[in-house]
């Protein structure tokens, strides 16, 4: 386990202003609303999903992926009839040893907050981190996502960094 | 008196500290109250105590001096013989200086200190030397924190209460001052510290006093507080917040002038500071600084003053300037708190001394504003940096201005002449005089950053009037520079305004905006003292009107004018300016309203009403010729449709309804008089009524119904109950004449009433609903003529099928008084009689087949009505009127408390079952109409039987209700047979449970809940159930979230969870979904044990509501499934 922290001064960005949906679910009861690129948005900046939390317990930095540009509403691509969702999400340094474990964060909160149908694409955004493609594999393996996940050190750490609203 | 040896017992406890401290306060009380009973006097107890007092053992001592100055606090309006206070002084003085026994001596001497006027006091010269000892002897830092809080606590009482006598100390006391408190943290002390500041300030004020000597040192301690930085925000038993503690520090800084050279040059330096709360406080305390200091002193700091206030302008204020209609009567940009705080400081300034100005006027910022606003025309075009120039210079100048006569002088004359040169109002000749541009060529390029300035500076001189006029009643304005330029240029800039309102280029809001800001600012100068005369007024007028009856729709130019006349409305009412308001009632109020009458012109009839509406309300003559206006119109509209058939007509009289009972009606309680006029526009209504004897041709005028119902229910609802009396009288006549009173002499047997149809003239159908309407919203005091026959007219209505006959007959029998009592007016039929009419037994009736098997049945059944109900008559149109008619009776009874009503409930019970009295099931829909009847007497009603309409409502008559008609029902739905008599039952039982209050459903949750679980699953089937199926599910969510239902639900939980999973795919209301599912979540509140067998099947149910079409619905069950997974 690293003890220090990796990137000791990240850069907190202001937040961008939200785009407003224009909100027809009130008035007509039976069209549906497919799931659409704010909501998965929505579903990642639920909590403060800081792994740099997670790491030093300090609650003196509680960012979220939002604040510190790792995850934007653009890098999100989703596309519902075909159930397909692609994250892109960019490192905050380059040999970011955390890159890992945002990605796991991120697969995990949206493998539970999505329908079973989807197929879920976890990538780091090109030219963003040292160890790229090894990153990518590692993110997209089934195999290696399952066992990561039966670890109960590495899940309790995705727990805390997804915390329920209670 | 006290025992010796029980004394002693006592004072052992106390001096002993390895006892508990309850132990400890009561002796100390038991020997407080011997004293206080005059059983022990304070010579014996000293004597007593001798020994705790002076022995060498530290603990001892200081707890024996502790209990002797705790008794004293308790017996602080104790009369106490002066030598007494005078030996015990002396003796807490001296102990002072014995450090172990300091907290005792200091709780001592401060008992004495706040001891009351008559109960024997300190004299000066003790308390003088108790200063003196307090201060050699007492290091007050090196005190603990309670210590330290007494001994300031200490000095602030000296301070207070023996000024002079401490006063000769000097410079001791200020030196022995600053020392206390230097590096002083605790909130509380600081407090108390503060306070010593402002003290000693009053206490040596002269120059060449201690203070004025050590100043600086002192200045040193408590300067470095400032600003004041407090995060604290949770409330202690201290409770101070950093409001407090700045305030007090502000008030020590800003005590005496002696701190002026240390304490200026730091605030202006923390002004410069990036934290706001900083530049908050420091402008906050420049401003005290100001008043306390002197012009004298302040003068050196002027240039600084400025050049930091400016600053503080620059940052302070935001570029985006509103063009919206609501900024023409707020500052247009948003003002934070420093910006407050700056204008204020500004002002002080000014105000105080008019030589500041003279840095602000030959400020370099001020001429270069010129070019900026000659370089632009455009507000939109103006880089930030310009538009930032020109915001903040005319800010600054119409703050300044503001701030007194003079200072307006100073500024009008410094530039307002070059600001009307660079508006082109005046013009250089070759002659080089200077020429007004009268009426030829007014400038064809409108300068917005011009005209902001000019707006600004005219809204300051008229705020200058007003705010003098309140204080002093005639100064002479005419002879001031200010008024004549003003007055010289007043026709000119009403034409430059004007042509900017009527401009139509590519920016023209922003050109409009300032048009109509302008001439809403000269046409608010106040009355006497006016630079405006009133041909100039009526001028401005007439445009901003002319605007309004323009038939250009609705524009943001209409609806800035329409603000700007409401605004200038207010402001007339406001400030009684009568000469004024004849002008605004002759050129817009009679323009609008007369416009409103006539209905012939190009705008559309709803913009005209909101116009007339707005601008009326400004004043309560204006609704007085409003409302005559509206009734003029109301007439000759009617008349216009009655006669030449003009559909047009009929909607304006919808919307002019609309207009009434939206507008206007809301604002009864605070005009004066409206009530009467508004009686007297109702009774008109009806005589229109009556004159247009024939409708030309049928209409179906159900908006127009709708809204005179509305407008007639309301009225008569606010009436007093004579106005209503004459209301009534003169609806009574109108409906005798019309063929309504036909209907009377039919019989209420079966054989006349099987043929009843809904067959009445529009007319007389108008006529009955607003009868109907009268008789819903008239108080239980009025009286009602020939009532029997009116119950049996709106008893056939209701049995034609007018819903309104129903609720009004409801109505009827909720307010009637009953015989004995005698508290009604309508002398003529009581509730009984009223009740004979309605529950009249037909035995009359031809078709008595199965009245045999009826009888021993039940008492209700019997009656016509019950009949219809359940049956007898083949007509099923019929029956379901009557079903609903009767719900409607049966709510007037129930929420007054008569017994007859549960006559009702049995007949509406009846229909619902399977197998009735009849021996034979209901059609379905008129069960549904039955079940549905029970939402009708349960629920709250906006239209009629509510408090507003004076209904009689007897307190808690919907728990009773609850509690009798529940079991009926729960029974009879444990033996149902068929599955619709059974659907039909829970939805009537659904109806009853959700309109309870939930503390009765809370206290009944075991018995319901089954209840509930089982209504839900069977009113899920049907989509037309869908809102009971809300409402019940809401009952139960309400009973998962208290402590009194989990344990209930614990029991039920398996149910309760299959109910919820089945309830989060409900496919007909979305509510329903997202209720169940948070229903799902508020279940994790139960045992562990109990849900977790559930775990697997709750999280696989939501897992498919992930996928639900709503998104409300996908974010519930993410957060759900989020909960249930770490379960």
């Amino acid at each position: 386990m690293v003890t220090g922290l990796i990137n000791e001064n990240p850069i907190i960005y202001p937040k961008k202003e939200r785009r407003l949906r224009t909100d027809s679910s009130t008035t007509d009861e039976f069209t549906p609303e497919p799931i659409d690129q704010l909501e998965i948005f929505d579903i990642l900046n639920f909590g403060n999903c800081n792994p740099f939390v997670v790491d030093i317990k300090d609650p003196e930095h509680p960012n979220t992926l939002e604040d510190l540009r790792v995850v934007t509403e653009d890098s999100v691509e989703v596309d519902d009839e075909n159930s397909y969702v692609r994250v892109t999400f960019t490192p905050t340094v380059e040999h970011c040893s955390m890159a890992t474990v945002i990605g796991l964060c991120v697969r995990v909160k949206l493998l539970r907050s999505l329908p079973s149908r989807y197929k879920i694409d976890i990538r780091v955004a090109p030219g963003s981190h040292a160890t790229e493609d090894a990153l990518n594999k590692q993110l997209n393996d089934k195999e290696r996502v399952a066992a990561a996940l039966e670890n109960p050190n590495l899940v309790e750490m995705v727990d805390e960094c997804l915390p329920s609203e209670e | 008196m006290v025992e010796p040896n029980q004394l002693t017992q006592y004072l052992e406890t106390f001096v002993d500290i390895t006892r508990s401290p309850t132990q400890q306060d009561d002796s100390l009380k038991a020997i407080a109250s011997s004293l206080e009973n005059d059983s022990l006097s304070i010579n014996q107890l000293v004597r007593e105590m001798e020994m705790y007092l002076t022995t060498t053992d530290n603990v001892v001592r200081a707890r024996g001096i502790l209990l002797l100055a705790e008794i004293l606090d308790c017996l602080k309006a104790k009369p106490l013989n002066d030598t007494i206070v005078h030996t015990l002084v002396g003796f807490f003085t001296e102990k002072l200086a014995d450090w172990r026994a300091v907290h005792g001596a200091l709780v001592g001497c401060l008992a004495l200190m706040k001891r009351k006027d008559v109960a024997g006091v300190v004299t000066d010269i003790d308390a003088q030397a108790m200063a003196k000892s307090m201060i050699q002897n007492v290091q007050v830092q090196a005190l603990a924190l309670h210590e330290r809080k007494l001994g300031f606590e200490l000095l602030e009482c000296l301070l207070q209460q023996h000024s002079e006598a401490i006063a000769t100390m000097g410079n001791l006391l200020v030196y022995a001052t600053c020392e206390a408190i230097d590096g002083e943290k605790d909130p509380q002390c600081l407090m108390i510290v503060f306070h010593l500041i402002e003290l000693l300030a009053q206490l040596f004020p002269s120059p060449s006093g201690p203070l004025a000597s050590d100043a600086s040192d002192l200045f040193e301690v408590i300067g470095c507080y400032f600003p004041l930085h407090f995060t604290h925000t949770k409330d202690d038993e201290a409770n101070i917040r950093r409001e407090d503690l700045s305030r007090g520090l502000l008030l020590a800084i800003s005590s005496t002038p002696f701190f002026e050279p240390y304490a200026i040059p730091l605030l202006l330096e923390k002004l410069s500071s990036s934290l706001p709360v900083a530049k908050v406080d420091s402008l906050k305390c420049l401003k005290d600084c100001a008043m306390k200091y002197g012009v004298d002193r302040m003068k050196k700091h002027y240039g600084g003053l400025w050049s930091a206030l400016k600053d503080t302008f620059y940052s302070s204020t935001g570029t985006n300037l509103s063009f919206a209609p609501e900024s023409l009567s707020s500052p247009g940009f948003e003002m934070n708190e420093i910006h407050r705080e700056a204008v204020s400081l500004l002002q002080r300034l000014v105000k105080q001394d008019i030589s500041f100005l003279g840095f602000v006027v030959d400020d370099i910022g001020i001429n270069m504003v010129f070019d900026t606003i000659s370089r632009y025309s455009e507000y939109k075009e103006m880089p930030d940096t310009s538009k930032l120039e020109v915001l903040v210079i005319s800010q600054i100048l119409s703050v300044s201005a503001k701030a007194s006569v003079q200072s307006c002088n100073i500024i009008f004359q410094a530039i307002f002449f070059r600001l009307m040169n660079s508006l082109g109002i005046v013009e250089k000749t070759s002659t080089g005089d200077v020429v007004q541009n009268g009426n030829s060529t007014v400038s064809t390029r409108l300068y917005h950053g011009g005209l902001h300035l000019c707006i600004e500076l005219l809204a300051a001189s008229k705020d200058l009037i007003l705010g003098f006029e309140e204080s002093s009643p005639t100064p002479g304005y005419a002879q001031e520079s200010w008024w004549s330029m003003v007055k010289s240029f007043s026709v000119p800039l009403i034409q430059v305004f004007t042509s900017a309102v009527l401009s139509s280029n590519d920016d023209s809001v922003t050109d409009v905006y300032f048009g109509v800001n302008g001439l809403l600012t000269m046409g608010m100068f106040w009355g006497g003292s006016s630079p405006i005369s009133r041909s100039e007024f009526e001028k401005i007028l007439m445009t901003l009107t002319s605007i309004i009856t323009a038939k250009s729709g609705k524009t943001v130019v209409w609806e800035l004018a329409l603000k700007a006349l409401v605004c200038i409305g207010s402001f007339i009412d406001q400030y009684h300016e009568s000469d004024k308001a004849m002008s605004y009632m002759s050129i817009v109020v009679d323009n609008l309203v007369s416009l409103a009458c006539s209905s012939h012109c190009g705008l559309p009839y709803q913009m005209i009403l909101e116009a007339t509406s707005e601008v009326c309300s400004t004043g309560p003559k204006y609704v007085e010729k409003m409302v005559q206006g509206l009734e003029e119109a109301f007439c000759s509209s009617l008349s216009d449709f009655c006669v030449n058939g003009n559909f047009k007509s009929i909607d304006n009289c919808s919307q002019l309804l609309g207009c009434l009972t939206n507008k206007l009606l809301p604002s009864v309680a605070e005009i004066d008089g409206l009530e009467k006029l508004l009686v007297h526009f109702a009774i008109s209504m009806w005589n229109q009524i009556e004159t247009s004897g024939v409708f030309s041709c049928d209409f179906n005028g159900r908006e127009f119904v709708e809204a005179a119902m509305t407008t007639m229910r309301q009225v008569v609802g606010i009436a007093l109950v004579d106005s209503q009396n004459s209301i009534i009288q003169k609806a009574y006549s109108v409906v005798s004449s019309s063929t309504l009173p036909a209907m009377e002499s039919i019989p209420l047997t079966f054989v006349a009433l099987e043929g009843l149809q809904r067959d009445l003239s529009s007319r007389d159908e108008l006529i009955l609903s607003l009868f109907a309407s009268v008789i819903v919203a008239a108080s239980p005091a009025v009286s009602i003529p020939d009532a029997k026959s009116l119950v049996h007219l709106l008893l056939v209505s209701l049995l034609k099928g007018y819903i309104p006959a129903a609720q009004a007959l409801g109505s009827m029998v909720n307010k009637l008084g009953s015989g004995s009592g005698g508290t009604n007016t309508s002398r003529d039929c009581s509730l009984e009689e009223a009740c004979a009419v309605i529950f009249h037994a037909d035995f009359a009736s031809g078709k008595k087949i199965s009245s045999n098997e009826s009888t021993k049945i039940m008492f209700g059944s019997e009656t016509t009505l019950s009949k219809i109900c359940l049956g007898y008559c083949g007509y099923l149109d019929l029956q379901t009127r009557t079903i609903t008619g009767l719900a409607w009776i049966g709510k007037g009874l129930l929420m007054r408390g008569y017994e007859r009503v549960n006559e009702i409930a049995l007949v509406l019970v009846e229909c619902l079952k399977s197998t009735n009295c009849s021996g034979h099931a209901l059609h379905p829909s008129a069960m549904k109409h039955a079940a549905d009847a029970f939402s009708t007497l349960m629920s709250d009603s906006e239209v009629c039987l509510n408090r507003k309409f004076h209904a009689v409502v007897r307190p808690l008559y919907k728990q009773r209700f609850f509690s009798t008609i529940v079991p009926i029902l729960e029974s009879l739905i444990m033996n149902s047979q068929t599955p619709l008599s059974r659907t039909m039952l829970y939805v009537a039982l659904a109806h009853v449970i959700s309109n309870v209050p939930v503390t009765v459903i809370l206290d009944n949750t075991k018995k319901l809940q089954p209840l509930i679980l089982e209504g839900l699953s069977v009113l899920s089937l049907d989509s037309v159930e869908k809102e009971t199926v809300f409402s019940l599910l809401l009952v139960l969510s309400g009973t998962l979230t208290d402590t009194k239902g989990q344990q209930s639900a614990s029991d039920n939980a398996h149910i309760i969870i299959e109910c919820l999973i089945k309830l989060t795919s409900y496919p007909h209301l979305m509510v329903v979904r997202e209720t169940a599912i948070q229903c799902l979540v508020a279940l994790l509140e139960l045992p562990h044990r109990r849900i977790y067998p559930f775990r697997r099947e709750v999280l696989q149910a939501i897992e498919k509501s992930l996928d639900d079409p709503k998104r409300r619905v996908r974010e519930e069950a993410i957060r759900c499934r989020q909960a249930w997974l770490v379960t």
